[in-house]
């Protein structure tokens, strides 16, 4: 063939594309850019009227500044135009640039459509491609509503050419995927099915495209495809690989189209009929014995086609499920493939055993290649290929191999890529646990895993362990003696400092035993990493402190000191220094039955899902991880199944109910909170409207503390020792004006001279859906207990006319030519909340004088601003029945206009549209005074740690032991509960203070 | 297929090609950080990866790369070969295609793709077939500007 016909030759195209190759910089060539889309500009606005040669010309110049990524804004009418050109390459390139460059411009589609319509209609074929490709390329709504009921028509029409054929077949599947609903299913679907048995090729491997995606969404409409598809393949895989001519790729009869039949047929389960059934696996046994075959060419063409086919197969085989003899043949295929030269087989055959893994009949199969996959994670130079090695051992593990394969991915993790290691470590955590036969060795896996790659140990995976660690009994000595050997270490992650002072603080009496991790040994310890960590762990590091004090009296005052020193009691950081002066108070005032109470050992977790599992899953996205218990259960469901029992038991035996579930235990935790503030509330009568919202300012400095049907307060604090600043915002939630708005506050007389409070001067009005500000500067004296009240007065005023009478004229001009005149008379009830039942006996008069009556009944909505929708159904009863159904739009001041259709049932049928106006005067006014006050209260900043004499101890221990009530609602919560504790017992301490 | 991609060495962008609707600017994110992702690649590495929730499968011809998005259910050898076929497909319309070619003749690309893959599946895989329509409408062009030429005289 001649390279490139230049009859076409667009000079201008290639003199432009030269230059902006020719362009130095990114600049020139910009300007290079500008100038010529200045220039297209001109010519398509000139007066002169361009010929067809120079609109494509220009309209392919944009399409290449598109490409190169710069936005066009115009040209879309020139392109358009050129679609309904006669000559072929204008057509063409209109097409092109349309496919390329289409929006859904409203104006513009409905042209194209047309252009495409005219095109489908020509039945010239290679115009009909044109269209048809321009279809599946946009691929938009517009066009699925425009052609989706057309297509279907050519692609089954007798007359139609094959290729076409094929474009329609194609075109449909792409509108299929992207509006399913548009296309119709039909009479047509059943000659689709038959285009399996085409004598063309080309059109088979169209057809059975849009057959697999149809037959995934409609499987029972398409039942008769399997047959076909079965007969269709094994002539392919019978034939000579010469019979089918130019569909031979490098001696591989038809590839494209036995995978897609394959993946058809993966669609369904195992065909039933025996004899069907003997032919497939037949098929698919030939499939696997060419794959033993010799190559009949070197080419990585011939092998990469043959295997496409053959792994299909796999698909194929995996999916059915059904026949140990070639699933087992498949693994040990994939098995040869593990130790192929081309890394592209090594990585299909790793993803491929992964899926076969799952499987009953293979997964033995698959675990006879567990040393080649761990030696594939040693030597593999690819990443994404030691990627799959992971999933695949990952995949094969089970209790019998579970501690080789975790040992080989953690020796594998000090080297691992760092994009995967983040993954490595869940699926280790995963398996150590989910293996685990004793939990000695999850301990040691996972205190391992934290050693090696500590910054890739998330959250999850530490709270896990502690979980687990606190669940069972047998293992927290274990787990207390190793982790404080590993402590041991010069250098060791946070990680392991969070986990370590967390079960040292639990169970360090299991190990205290011992002269070398004696108490004093053990918080030593602890306290020598102390200074190297973060702020969340060196609280967690206090709260293991004060656990430390209850399980070791002997090592109190030493602690005590440590908490007493200056740069804990007076930490910049606010929750530690919190911390460390609730801790030290807790342990000078409490007996130690009290501690021992408070402190007490942490209640096991209720079971539930593993939460590094989810992780894993929603890293991995959904589907795409081996679901190892459903799927093989029949292998090893037993023991776990029953281990599972036994834990349910377990936390059944705790009572452990469905009321400390993660999502009711922050309502129950609220209300123990409530609970316990009005246990030691001084006047819980002044403060019940905002009582509800008043514990939220314990851990915030801003939020709502009060709303009701006509206003929000909201609150926004800030404080720097003994000064702050409230910001008070008051939002009017109508749609009025709130008048003479006034807001103060006052304190008792104690309270006057503890708290000082100025409050800045308010604007008297809110407009309506506004929102004020007020600030509040308030200075704290010395310590109070008391709140403040703050008091807002305002009015707010709703009237409400209504102008609507009950009597409204109506005319209406029907289009039946005659002119009436309508009165009608209505009566109205309506209740106030605005659903109206109206009856309404109407009398019209016209040419005929005919009266009647009709009774109308309509329901209406009106949104609170005042424009209402209703849609009413009336029937009257009168010479005749009609049901009329109308919307009309309303505005406040009432002139209505409604457009009525009725559809009357004398024949001949006539649907008379009225339009009537109708104008009505009444009244009724609504005043609405607002309430007269308001009361709300100021919060007392409970976070704020004053300079205390925190003396008065009276009332602390019921408070305290009310809070370890409510931290036992948090024990949902993960690991780090104490911190919930520390603030519950810092809230009760601060208010005990009054 | 999603799309298919073909880039140079420097990352330049020669065609691309859009089966599922995306807008603009994630065309845009996307080819950016896929061309960046596949040239990072060293030579001998296997032609597929995972990435985001799609496969790429890609391969390199003299200065060009080619690049697949394919669905996690869609073969990876099969793409592999759908990619040789377009460059057997483009190099026999050409005569040994190089990138110039692609270039300078970007339209023409577009169209034999067109016809070799619609809608992300094969429509075609004859290359007799694909050429012959390829000729069919040249031909149509040829008999355009001979008649165009006897309307001058």
């Amino acid at each position: 063939m001649p390279a490139v016909s230049k009859g076409d030759g667009m000079r201008g195209l290639a003199v432009f594309i030269s230059d902006i190759r020719n362009c130095k910089s990114k600049e020139a060539e910009i300007k290079r850019i500008n100038k010529e889309l200045a220039n297209i500009r001109s010519k398509f606005k000139g007066d002169k009227a361009l010929d067809g040669y120079s609109k494509k010309k220009y309209v392919c110049k944009l399409l290449f500044i598109f490409l190169l990524g710069h936005d066009i804004d115009f040209g879309h009418m020139e392109a358009v135009n050129l679609l309904s050109s006669n000559k072929y390459t204008e057509k063409q390139i209109g097409y092109l640039f349309i496919s390329v460059l289409v929006n859904s411009n409203s104006d513009l589609i409905r042209l194209i459509n047309n252009a495409i319509k005219n095109d489908l209609a020509s039945r010239n074929p290679t115009f009909m491609n044109l269209a048809l490709h321009c279809i599946a390329n946009v691929g938009s709504r517009e066009m699925a509503e425009a052609f989706a009921s057309e297509i279907p028509r050519i692609l089954v029409a007798g007359d139609t050419m094959d290729s076409v054929k094929q474009s329609a077949a194609l075109c449909l599947l792409r509108l299929n995927r992207t509006s399913p609903d548009l296309v119709p299913m039909g009479e047509w679907t059943a000659r689709v099915v038959h285009l399996l048995n085409d004598q063309h090729l080309g059109v088979v491997t169209a057809a059975t495209s849009l057959i697999t995606t149809l037959a995934q969404k409609n499987p029972d409409d398409f039942k008769t495809s399997v047959s076909l598809a079965v007969a269709r393949l094994s002539r392919i895989v019978t034939s000579a690989s010469i019979d089918l001519q130019d569909y031979t790729y490098y001696f591989v009869a038809a590839p494209w189209l036995s995978v897609k039949l394959l993946r058809l047929l993966q669609c369904y389960p195992p065909p039933e009929d025996a004899a069907l059934r003997s032919r497939l696996t037949e098929c698919l046994e030939t499939i696997l014995n060419k794959a033993q075959e010799p190559p009949k060419s070197k080419k990585v063409q011939h092998s990469n086609a043959k295997n496409a086919v053959l792994f299909e197969a796999i698909a194929l085989i995996i999916h059915h499920d059904s026949e140990p003899t070639l699933l087992v043949r498949a693994c040990n295929q994939l098995g040869q493939f593990l130790q192929h030269r081309e890394t592209n087989l090594r990585y299909l055959a790793l993803e491929s055993m992964c899926t076969l893994a799952s499987s009953e009949f293979s997964h033995e199969a698959v675990k006879t290649h567990m040393e080649t996959v761990i030696n594939a994670l040693k030597t593999e130079r690819d990443v994404s290929v030691r990627q799959r090695a992971v999933d695949l051992l990952y995949a094969m593990c089970d209790r019998s191999n579970a501690k080789q394969i975790v040992a080989e991915m953690l020796s594998y993790l000090e080297t691992a890529d760092y994009s995967i290691r983040e993954e490595i470590v869940l699926k280790v955590a995963i398996l150590a646990e989910k293996y685990a036969v004793d939990y000695t060795w999850y301990v040691d896996t996972i205190l391992n895993l934290i050693r090696i790659a500590g910054d890739y140990v998330s959250e999850e995976v530490w709270y896990r362990v502690i979980q687990i660690v606190i669940n069972r009994d047998d293992v927290q000595g274990y787990a207390a003696k190793t982790v404080f050997e590993a402590l041991q270490a010069p250098a060791c992650h946070e990680n392991l400092v969070k986990v370590g002072g967390y079960i040292l603080g639990e169970f360090g009496n299991l190990i205290a035993g011992d002269s070398r991790s004696s108490p004093l040994v053990q918080f030593n310890l602890l306290h020598s990493k102390f200074h190297l960590c973060s702020v969340p762990t060196r609280a967690l590091l206090l709260s293991a402190y004060i656990k430390f004090i209850n399980l070791f009296p002997e090592v109190k005052a030493t602690i005590q000191d440590v908490l007493r020193s200056d740069s804990q009691l007076r930490n910049a950081d606010v929750e530690l220094q919190q911390r460390a002066v609730e801790y030290l108070r807790l342990s000078c005032i409490a007996s130690t039955d009290i501690l021992a109470t408070v402190l007490e050992e942490m209640p096991p977790f209720p079971e539930r899902e593993s939460s590094i599992l989810a992780k894993l899953k929603k890293k991995k996205g959904p589907g795409k991880l081996p679901d190892m218990d459903d799927s093989r259960r029949s292998v090893n469901g037993n023991t776990e199944h029953s281990e599972n029992t036994d834990t349910t038991n377990k936390s059944s035996t705790h009572s452990f109910t469905d009321v400390l579930n993660l999502n009711s235990a922050p309502s129950s935790g609220a209300n123990l909170l409530i609970d316990v503030f009005s246990e030691s509330s001084a006047s819980p009568a002044a403060t019940e409207v905002s009582e509800e919202n008043f514990p939220r300012f314990v851990c915030k400095n801003n939020g709502v503390i009060y709303e009701n049907q006509l206003l929000q307060i909201g609150l926004k604090s800030e404080y720097r020792q003994n000064l702050g600043r409230m910001y008070v915002f008051y939002g009017n939630k109508t749609s009025t004006q709130f008048l003479s708005f006034s807001s103060s506050v006052s304190s008792s007389d104690a309270l006057k001279s503890q708290l000082n409070i100025h409050p800045k001067a308010v604007d008297p009005v809110i407009e309506g859906g506004a929102q004020m500000q007020q600030i509040l500067n308030i200075e704290c004296v010395s310590d109070f207990s008391d709140a403040p009240v703050l008091n807002i007065q305002f009015r707010c005023v709703r009237v409400r006319v209504c102008a609507r009478s009950p009597l409204c004229v109506c005319v209406c001009v029907c289009v039946r030519a005659c002119v009436r005149a309508r009165v009608c008379v209505r009566a109205c009830a309506r209740a106030h909340l605005c659903v109206c039942v109206c009856v309404c006996v109407c009398v019209c008069v016209c040419a005929r004088v005919r009266a009647h009556v009709c009774v109308r009944a309509c329901a209406r909505v009106r949104a609170l601003t005042s424009v209402c929708v209703c849609v009413c159904v009336c029937a009257c009863v009168c010479a005749r029945v009609c049901v009329c159904a109308r919307v009309c739009v309303r505005a406040c001041v009432c002139v209505c206009v409604c457009v009525c259709v009725c559809v009357c049932a004398r024949s001949p049928l006539t649907v008379c549209v009225c339009v009537c106006v109708c104008v009505c005067v009444c009244s009724h006014v609504q005043v609405w005074w607002g309430p007269a006050e308001h009361r709300c209260e100021a919060p007392r900043d409970a976070q704020q740690v004053l300079p205390a004499h925190r003396d008065d101890v009276a009332g602390l221990l019921p408070a305290l032991e009310a809070a370890r009530s409510v931290s036992t609602a948090f024990t949902d919560q993960y690991a780090d509960r104490w911190s919930i504790i520390a603030l519950i017992e810092n809230i009760s301490a601060s208010d005990f203070e009054r | 297929m999603q799309f298919m991609l073909l880039f140079s060495r420097q990352g330049k962008l020669r065609l691309q090609k859009w089966y599922v609707p995306l807008s603009d600017k994630e065309r845009k994110k996307i080819s950016r950080d896929l061309v960046q992702t596949i040239l990072a690649r060293k030579p001998k590495m296997c032609s597929f990866l995972e990435w985001r929730d799609l496969k790429i499968v890609y391969k390199r011809y003299a200065s060009l790369y080619f690049c697949c998005a394919v669905e996690d259910q869609d073969n990876e050898l099969i793409t592999l070969e759908i990619i040789h076929r377009y460059v057997e497909l483009l190099d026999k319309y050409f005569g040994s295609v190089c990138e110039l070619d692609i270039i300078f003749n970007f339209e023409k690309a577009y169209f034999i793709l067109d016809e070799f893959l619609l809608g992300g599946e094969a429509q075609e895989t004859s290359k007799k077939n694909v050429l012959k329509a390829i000729e069919q409408a040249d031909l149509l062009q040829e008999v355009h500007s001979v008649l165009l030429q006897f309307s001058a005289l």
